[in-house]
C-alpha cells in the first residue's frame, strides 16, 4: 500500500488497516495470482527491491508521480528492467499521465483504476479517507474530488435506494449535490423506483463551521482521537496505556462492547462507569464460585471466553483514561478548556488572548497555539490589527519564519484574519453575499471566497442560543442538550443548524442564518419518492461533511437522533480534529 | 398421392433430397461467374462481383469492374475498378468488403462501393506478392491471410485493431500447398496446410507435422480441405476419392468415405442438414454433387439476432423499415429508434448539398432530446467529413458539456473547449484542456485565456507548484500577484544549500512584500535575514549548529551554552518582547542547571512573569530548595499554589488563612496527609469554622 507521504497534509490513511481491509479486494488478487513478496510505503526513499515488477497503490497525486517517475527513471539508468502498474485510487486524473509523460516514463508504466470511494468504519460512519480533501478544496480551490464526493453519493443512493429531502448548506455541498443529480440523469440508474432506506440527506461543508472543530474534544471517542489520534477506525494505544512494553493496536467501533457504552459520554463520567463496570466483570467471575462440575463446565465453554475479552478491553480502556487524566487533569488543561470557553462565550477576550500569547511564548505547542489564535480570530470576526501583528510575531519568533506561509494560508481559508481596519463589517457582508448570490460567481472558483469570509460567529451564536443559558451545574451525565459534549458550554453549530433545518424540514425561518453563513443553503425535495412519514426511512438522516467531521459532532448528533428518534449515518471525507486541520494548513520546509 | 414424392431422390439410403429454387436471382450476368472474383457475405449478405479482372490486354473497354448485388441480384452499386491487381474479394462481419491487392493492399469499401479506407499487410507482401489470400471470422472479428510469392504465410486476426503476424516457415516448402485453411482454436488463429501427402499446423511460434487420427495409411496427397463456419470441423479430400471428416484439432474422427471421383473438386464445404441437424460434407465437381455425413452431434449456428438485423437494414439505408420494425417490435428506445436516428443523422452530415445550418436543423428537429442520442458522436463525423462548422452546431445541441470537449479539442477549438470542460464540473476534464492549451498556445496567449477562467487557472498552478515551479513564478509576476511572488521566494529559500542563496531568495521575497504593502511580512523576512546572518556568525564562532533554528531556539541555545552576552544581545537586536524573555531565559537556565546564574536573573529587575514561574521551574527540575527561596516572592493571589508547590503546607495554609479564602483552604488540606499534616489541617479546619460562622 503506499500512499504519499507530504509532511504539510495531514497524515495518510493506516497503512495495516487499509491493507487488512483491502485483503479480500486487491491485495489478496495480487499476492494470490501474481505472488507479491512485499509491500511498501511510498515515502521519500526510492523502496530497494529485487522484484521485477513494481506495483504502485497511489492518490493521484502529481507528487507521486514524480516519485514514482524517478524510480522507473533511475531504473533505466541503471540498465534494469522492470513492469511498473500503477492503480489510481479511487481514480486517474489526466494531470498525473501528464507530468509520466513529461518525465519520459508513460511508455514503461500501465495504470489501472481502483474505484475505492466508501470505507465504512463503523455501523454509522462512511468514511472516503480522503484527508487532503480539505486541504485541496478550502485552501488550494482544488475541485476534483467533488466527483469523487458526487460518485461516493450514487454509490450509496444505488444501495438505498433514492433521497427524499435534500438540505444542503456550502458551496462546495451544492455542487457536490448537482453533479451527483447530473450523473444519476446521465446514468438512469435502476436505484429509482425503490423503496427509500435514506429519508434525508444533508450535506455541509467544513468552512461552514470551524468553530466547532477548532474546541479540544471532551466526549471520550473525541478525546482518544485528539490524545492518541484513531486512523481508520482503529488506535494504536502505546505502552502507558498497555502497561506493558508493546503497542496494542485497538478496533474502536461499536463492536467493541465496553467502547460502545462510553465513546459518546463526556469524559467525567468515563472513569466511574469503567470502575461500575469492572466490579460488574469481577461479580460474574465471582460467581464461579458455589458452581459445580456441570455449571462451571458450561461458565468456561460459553461466558468465559467474552468475559475475559471484556476484560481486556476493560483493561485497556482504563489504561487509556489514565493516561488521558495525566495529560489532561494538569492545570494548563483546566486553564485551556477554560480560555476556550471564554473565547466562545465571548468574555474576557484580552484575558484569553494574553494566555494565548503566553502560550506561544512558552513554546507549548505549536499546534495548540495555531488552533487558540484561529478560535480566537474566528470567534471575535479576526483579530484587531495590533494583536493579529503580534501575535504572528511571536508565533515566528517561537517555531521560525516559515511559518508566513502557514500564516498566509490560514488567511486564505479564513481561520485566522485581521479585521479589516475602516471598513464596517455590514459593508464587507454585502460585498460578499453580493458576490456568492450571483450565479455566475457561483461557478468561479473560490479563491476569492475565503479572503472576503466573516465568519459572524457571534451573530450566529446568539440567532441560534449556541451558549446555553447556565442555571446551576451542567449535569453532564444526563445531559439536556447537545452541548454536553462540550461540558455545557457550547452546541456546536454544524449540528444545530442540521437540527434546526429538519425540524423546519427547510430554511424557512433561518434566513438570517443563512445570510451570515454567506448562503448557498438548498433543499429539494425528490418528487419521484412518495412522501410516506409512515416509513422508517424518514428517520433516517444521511449527514454529508465534506472536508471532514469530528467526533464531538457525531455524539452530538448521536444523542440528537436518541432524542428525536431518528438516527444519523455519516458520511465524511475524512475524521478530523483541531490537530489534523492546523497540520493541514502548516506549509512545512520542503 | 406420388406427385408429393415425384421430385425427391434417395441419397443414401435413410436420406432423400429434392431440389426447388427459391427465388430467381434479379441479375442479368453476361459474364460466365467462372471468369469473375466471387464473394458472397454470410448470413445472406451481399455479393460482390469483380468482372474482367484478369487483365490479357489493357484495352479501358475491358477496365474490371466492382459490382455489389443483394442476396437476390439486385444492383446496389458498382464503379470501375482503377486501383491495383486484385486477389482476393471478402466480406467483414459488418458488411465492409474487404478488396485484397497482389501487393498485399487490402481496400476497404462499404456496400454502396464507397471507400472506406485501406490497409498494408506488411513489407514481406509487398515484396514477394499475394499469391493465395483468406477471409476469415473469428471472435476477434474479421481477419486476414495472405500466402505470399515466398511461401510464407502473413495474418491479421483482426483488421480493426491491425496486427500483422509472420507465421513461421514451413520446412523444405518450395512450391505452394495444394490446399490451405485458417483455424481458429483456443482463441489463437492457426494455419493448416497440407503439401502432398503431409499435413503441417502453423501456429505462432512453430510448424508442426500432424497426422488426423484414423487416417488411412493409402489415403494418398491431399488435394483439398473443408473447415466448417465455426472452426470445429474439418474435412479432407485426398487423390485417392478418400475423405476423412474429423474434428478440427485432429483429435477425433467423425467417418470416413471413398468416392469414385477422384479428381480435385471445385468446391467442397460442410453444411447443416435440415431438421436432422447433422453436419454434412457437400462435395461439388462440374457436374457432380455429393453430400457425406452421419454424424448424429448436434451444432447450434447463432442465429441472425434482431441487433444485426436492424444493423443491415440501417447499412442499407432503408431507416423508415427499421424504425417501423423497433417499433412493431416495442424496441426500448435507446436499443431501437435512438439508435437508427443516430445513424441516420451521421449520414445526412455527409450529404454535401446541404448548408450547416439546414443539416443542422433537419437532425435536431428530428432527433430532438431522444434519450440515447449522442450528439457529440454526431458532430465527429460530421467533422471527419471536413464540416467543421456543422459539427460546432450539432455540438450545441449536446446537454453533456464534457462530451463536447474532446471532439472541441480535436478540432482545434481550445478556448471553447476549456469553457465546456469548466462547465462540465469535471476537474480532469478541465486539466486535460489546460495541459492540451498549454502546447498549442504560445505562452502569452495561454496565460491571458487562464486569466479569464479561474477554475482553470487555479488547476494549473497546482500542477505547475509540483512540475513546473518557474512557470508558477510566471503566472504570479503576470498579475503582479507580489503577494504570492513573495511567498514562492520564501518557499525556493528553502530549497537553497548555501546560506548565500538563501539570503538571496529572501531578498527577493523580502522586495515582493514591499511591492505588495505586506509590512508585516517585510519585517518578517527583514527579521529571517538578519538572523540568518547571525547564525552564520554563531556556528563558526561556536562551531555548533544554530542553522534553521527559530529565534527562540537560537536565543536558548545560546543561554543553555552560557552564552549569555549574545544571548542579551539578540534579545535587544531582535526586540524579543520581556515577558519571552524571561520565560525562555529562566527554562533555559534551569535545564542548564545554573541556580545561581537563575537566582542572579530573578534579582536584575522586577520579574514581568511573577515569581511563580521561577517555583514551578525549580520544582519540575525537582529541586525544592531552590523553588523555596522565591515562593516568598510570589504575589499574595498565588502564594498558596507557590507553597504548596514546594511542599510548604504550613506557610500555604497561612497564607490562604490570612486571605480567609475558603477554596484555598480546602486545596490545602486536600494536600494534607493524616500522619504528617495533622496540625496544619487542624489549622486550617479551625480557621474554616470561623470563617463558616460569620
Amino acid at each position: 500500500m503506499a500512499f504519499a507521504g507530504r509532511r504539510d497534509v495531514p497524515e495518510p490513511p493506516d497503512f495495516g488497516i487499509l491493507k487488512r481491509l483491502a485483503r479480500d479486494q486487491l491485495i489478496y488478487l495480487l499476492e494470490q495470482q501474481h505472488e507479491v513478496d512485499k509491500l511498501y510505503k511510498v515515502d521519500s526513499r526510492p523502496a530497494l527491491s529485487t522484484s521485477d515488477q513494481f506495483c504502485f497503490l497511489v492518490r493521484p497525486r502529481i507528487k507521486t508521480m514524480r516519485y514514482i517517475a524517478d524510480i522507473v527513471n533511475a531504473d533505466k539508468m541503471s540498465g534494469r528492467s522492470r513492469k511498473y502498474k500503477i492503480i489510481f485510487s479511487p481514480q486517474k486524473f489526466y494531470a498525473c499521465e501528464m507530468v509520466l509523460e513529461e518525465e519520459g516514463v508513460f511508455g514503461d508504466v500501465t495504470c489501472d483504476e481502483w474505484s475505492f470511494y466508501l470505507l465504512p468504519l463503523d455501523e454509522d460512519i462512511i468514511s472516503m479517507e480522503l484527508p487532503e480533501f480539505f486541504r485541496d478544496y478550502f485552501l488550494e480551490g482544488d475541485h476534483r474530488w467533488i466527483n469523487s464526493v458526487a460518485r461516493a453519493l450514487q454509490l450509496l443512493n444505488s444501495l438505498y435506494g433514492p433521497f427524499g429531502k435534500a438540505y444542503g448548506i456550502g458551496r462546495c455541498a451544492k455542487m457536490s449535490y448537482e453533479l451527483w443529480r447530473d450523473l444519476e440523469e446521465e446514468s438512469e440508474s435502476d436505484g429509482q423506483g425503490r423503496k427509500p432506506e435514506i429519508g434525508n440527506i444533508f450535506l455541509m461543508d467544513r468552512d461552514m463551521d470551524y468553530v466547532t472543530a477548532l474546541c479540544s474534544q471532551v466526549v471520550y471517542e473525541g478525546l482518544v482521537d485528539d490524545t492518541f489520534r484513531i486512523k481508520c477506525g482503529s488506535v494504536d494505544f502505546g505502552p502507558d496505556v498497555t502497561s506493558s512494553d508493546k503497542s496494542i493496536k485497538v478496533l474502536l467501533n461499536a463492536q467493541d462492547k465496553v467502547f460502545s457504552q462510553i465513546r459518546n459520554e463526556h469524559f467525567s463520567s468515563v472513569f466511574g462507569f469503567l470502575s461500575q463496570k469492572s466490579r460488574n466483570l469481577q461479580a460474574q467471575y465471582d460467581r464461579r464460585r458455589g458452581m459445580d462440575i456441570k455449571q462451571m463446565k458450561n461458565f468456561v465453554s460459553q461466558e468465559l471466553k467474552g468475559l475475559k475479552q471484556e476484560h481486556r478491553l476493560l483493561s485497556l480502556h482504563i489504561g487509556a483514561c489514565e493516561s488521558i487524566m495525566k495529560k489532561k487533569t494538569k492545570q494548563d488543561f483546566q486553564e485551556m478548556i477554560k480560555a476556550e470557553h471564554s473565547l466562545l462565550e465571548g468574555v474576557d477576550v484580552r484575558e484569553s488572548t494574553s494566555f494565548i500569547e503566553e502560550h506561544i511564548d512558552r513554546q507549548v505547542s505549536p499546534i495548540e497555539s495555531l488552533r487558540l489564535m484561529c478560535l480566537l480570530s474566528i470567534t471575535e470576526n479576526g483579530l484587531i490589527p495590533k494583536d493579529y501583528r503580534s501575535l504572528k510575531t511571536q508565533y515566528l519568533q517561537s517555531y521560525g519564519p516559515e511559518h508566513l506561509l502557514t500564516f498566509h494560508n490560514l488567511k486564505r481559508v479564513g481561520l485566522l484574519t485581521e479585521q479589516a481596519a475602516g471598513e464596517t463589517l455590514t459593508a464587507v457582508e454585502s460585498k460578499v453575499s453580493k458576490l456568492v448570490t450571483d450565479r455566475a460567481a457561483g461557478k468561479i472558483t473560490d479563491a476569492f471566497n475565503s479572503l472576503a469570509r466573516k465568519s459572524n460567529f457571534r451573530a450566529i451564536s446568539k440567532k441560534l442560543g449556541l451558549i446555553p443559558r447556565v442555571d446551576g451545574e451542567y449535569d453532564l451525565k444526563m445531559p439536556r442538550d447537545m452541548a454536553y459534549v462540550f461540558s455545557g458550554a457550547y452546541i456546536p453549530l454544524s449540528c444545530k443548524i442540521i437540527e434546526q433545518v429538519l425540524e423546519r424540514r427547510g430554511w424557512l425561518g433561518l434566513e438570517e442564518v443563512v445570510r451570515l453563513l454567506n448562503g448557498n443553503e438548498f433543499s429539494v425535495s425528490d418528487s419521484t419518492v412518495e412522501d410516506n412519514p409512515t416509513w422508517e426511512s424518514q428517520r433516517v438522516i444521511l449527514a454529508v461533511f465534506l472536508g471532514g467531521c469530528t467526533f464531538s459532532e457525531i455524539a452530538a448528533l448521536r444523542f440528537l437522533g436518541k432524542e428525536r428518534g431518528c438516527k444519523f449515518i455519516f458520511l465524511t471525507t475524512a475524521i478530523t480534529n483541531s490537530a489534523r486541520m492546523m497540520e493541514a494548513m502548516i506549509e512545512a520546509k520542503a | 398421392m406420388d406427385c408429393y414424392t415425384a421430385n425427391w431422390n434417395p441419397l443414401g439410403e435413410e436420406a432423400f433430397y429434392r431440389r426447388f429454387e427459391l427465388y430467381t436471382m434479379e441479375w442479368s450476368l453476361k459474364e460466365d461467374l467462372r471468369d469473375c472474383l466471387v464473394a458472397a457475405a454470410p448470413y445472406g449478405g451481399p455479393i460482390a462481383l469483380m468482372k474482367n479482372n484478369v487483365r490479357k490486354e489493357k484495352s479501358p473497354s475491358t477496365r474490371p469492374l466492382l459490382e455489389i448485388y443483394s442476396a437476390s441480384g439486385l444492383l446496389l452499386a458498382s464503379i470501375p475498378w482503377k486501383s491495383g491487381q486484385l486477389v482476393q474479394l471478402g466480406w467483414t462481419a459488418s458488411e465492409d468488403l474487404l478488396c485484397i491487392q497482389d501487393d498485399g493492399t487490402v481496400l476497404i469499401y462499404n456496400l454502396f462501393c464507397e471507400f472506406k479506407r485501406h490497409f498494408s499487410m506488411g513489407n514481406e507482401v509487398l515484396q514477394n506478392h499475394v499469391l493465395e489470400a483468406k477471409v476469415f471470422h473469428t471472435e476477434y472479428g474479421t481477419g486476414v491471410a495472405i500466402l505470399t510469392g515466398a511461401h510464407r504465410f502473413s495474418l491479421a486476426t483482426n483488421i480493426d485493431d491491425l496486427k500483422l503476424r509472420r507465421m513461421p516457415e514451413v520446412p523444405g516448402l518450395q512450391k505452394p500447398p495444394s490446399c490451405w485453411a485458417v483455424l481458429s482454436q483456443d482463441r489463437v488463429t492457426i494455419v493448416l496446410l497440407a503439401v502432398g501427402q503431409e499435413l503441417y499446423l502453423l501456429d505462432n511460434t512453430s510448424c508442426s507435422v500432424v497426422t488426423p487420427p484414423g487416417m488411412s495409411p493409402s489415403a494418398g496427397a491431399y488435394l483439398h480441405m473443408a473447415v466448417s463456419f465455426n472452426y470445429r470441423c474439418l474435412a479432407l479430400f485426398t487423390d485417392t476419392g478418400y475423405i476423412w471428416m474429423g474434428l478440427a484439432t485432429l483429435k477425433e474422427k467423425f467417418c470416413e468415405f471413398t468416392s469414385s471421383v477422384r479428381s480435385p473438386p471445385k468446391q467442397m464445404v460442410w453444411c447443416l442438414r435440415p431438421r436432422s441437424r447433422q453436419r454434412a460434407v457437400v462435395v461439388a465437381w462440374d457436374r457432380q454433387l455429393m453430400v457425406v455425413g452421419n454424424s448424429t452431434e448436434c451444432i447450434q449456428y447463432k442465429r441472425l439476432t434482431i441487433e444485426v438485423l436492424l444493423d443491415r437494414l440501417v447499412l442499407r439505408r432503408l431507416y423508415p423499415l427499421a424504425i417501423r420494425i423497433c417499433e412493431y417490435l416495442r424496441l426500448s428506445e435507446i436499443q431501437g429508434v435512438s439508435r437508427i436516428l443516430a445513424h441516420w443523422a451521421c449520414y445526412k452530415v455527409q450529404q454535401k448539398d446541404k448548408s450547416d445550418e439546414e443539416v443542422a436543423h433537419a437532425i435536431n428537429q428530428k432527433l430532438g432530446d431522444t434519450p440515447g442520442i449522442s450528439y457529440s458522436e454526431i458532430a465527429a463525423r460530421a467533422y471527419d467529413c471536413g464540416r467543421t462548422e456543422l459539427a460546432i452546431k450539432l455540438l450545441e445541441y449536446e446537454p453533456r458539456s464534457g462530451e463536447q470537449v474532446p471532439l472541441l479539442l480535436k478540432m482545434k477549438r481550445s478556448k471553447l473547449a476549456l469553457g465546456k470542460a469548466i462547465e462540465s464540473g469535471d476537474t480532469d476534464l478541465v486539466y486535460t484542456v489546460v495541459l492540451h492549451l498549454k502546447n498549442e498556445l504560445n505562452r502569452g496567449t495561454f496565460f491571458m485565456t487562464l486569466q479569464n477562467q479561474p477554475v482553470a487557472l487555479s488547476l494549473y498552478r497546482q500542477f505547475c507548484k509540483h512540475q513546473e515551479r518557474e512557470t508558477l513564478k510566471d503566472l504570479y509576476n503576470q498579475d503582479d500577484n507580489h503577494q504570492e511572488l513573495g511567498n514562492f521566494h520564501v518557499h525556493s529559500s528553502y530549497s537553497e544549500k548555501r546560506i548565500e542563496g538563501r539570503v538571496g531568495a529572501l531578498q527577493n521575497a523580502l522586495d515582493e512584500y514591499y511591492k505588495a504593502k505586506n509590512e508585516f511580512a517585510a519585517k518578517a523576512t527583514e527579521d529571517q535575514i538578519k538572523l540568518l546572518r547571525l547564525q552564520r556568525h554563531l556556528q563558526e564562532d561556536f562551531d555548533k549548529p544554530y542553522l534553521d533554528l527559530s529565534l527562540h531556539d537560537t536565543v536558548s541555545n545560546l543561554i543553555l551554552d552560557g552564552h549569555h552576552k549574545r544571548a542579551e544581545q539578540l534579545y535587544r537586536e531582535f526586540k524579543i518582547p520581556d515577558k519571552r524573555y524571561w520565560w525562555l531565559k529562566i527554562s533555559a537556565l534551569a535545564n542548564r542547571g545554573d541556580w545561581e546564574e537563575l537566582e542572579k536573573f530573578s534579582k536584575s529587575k522586577k520579574s514581568p512573569i511573577g515569581y511563580l514561574p521561577f517555583v514551578e521551574i525549580s520544582v519540575k527540575h525537582h529541586n525544592r530548595y531552590e523553588a523555596k527561596k522565591y515562593a516568598p516572592r510570589v504575589t499574595p493571589e498565588q502564594r498558596v499554589k507557590a507553597f504548596v508547590l514546594v511542599g510548604d503546607l504550613d506557610q500555604a495554609a497561612d497564607a490562604a488563612i490570612e486571605h480567609k479564602n475558603e477554596t484555598e483552604m480546602n486545596f490545602v488540606l486536600s494536600k494534607c496527609t493524616a500522619s504528617t499534616d495533622a496540625a496544619v489541617a487542624e489549622k486550617l479546619n479551625r480557621a474554616r469554622a470561623q470563617l463558616l460562622k460569620k
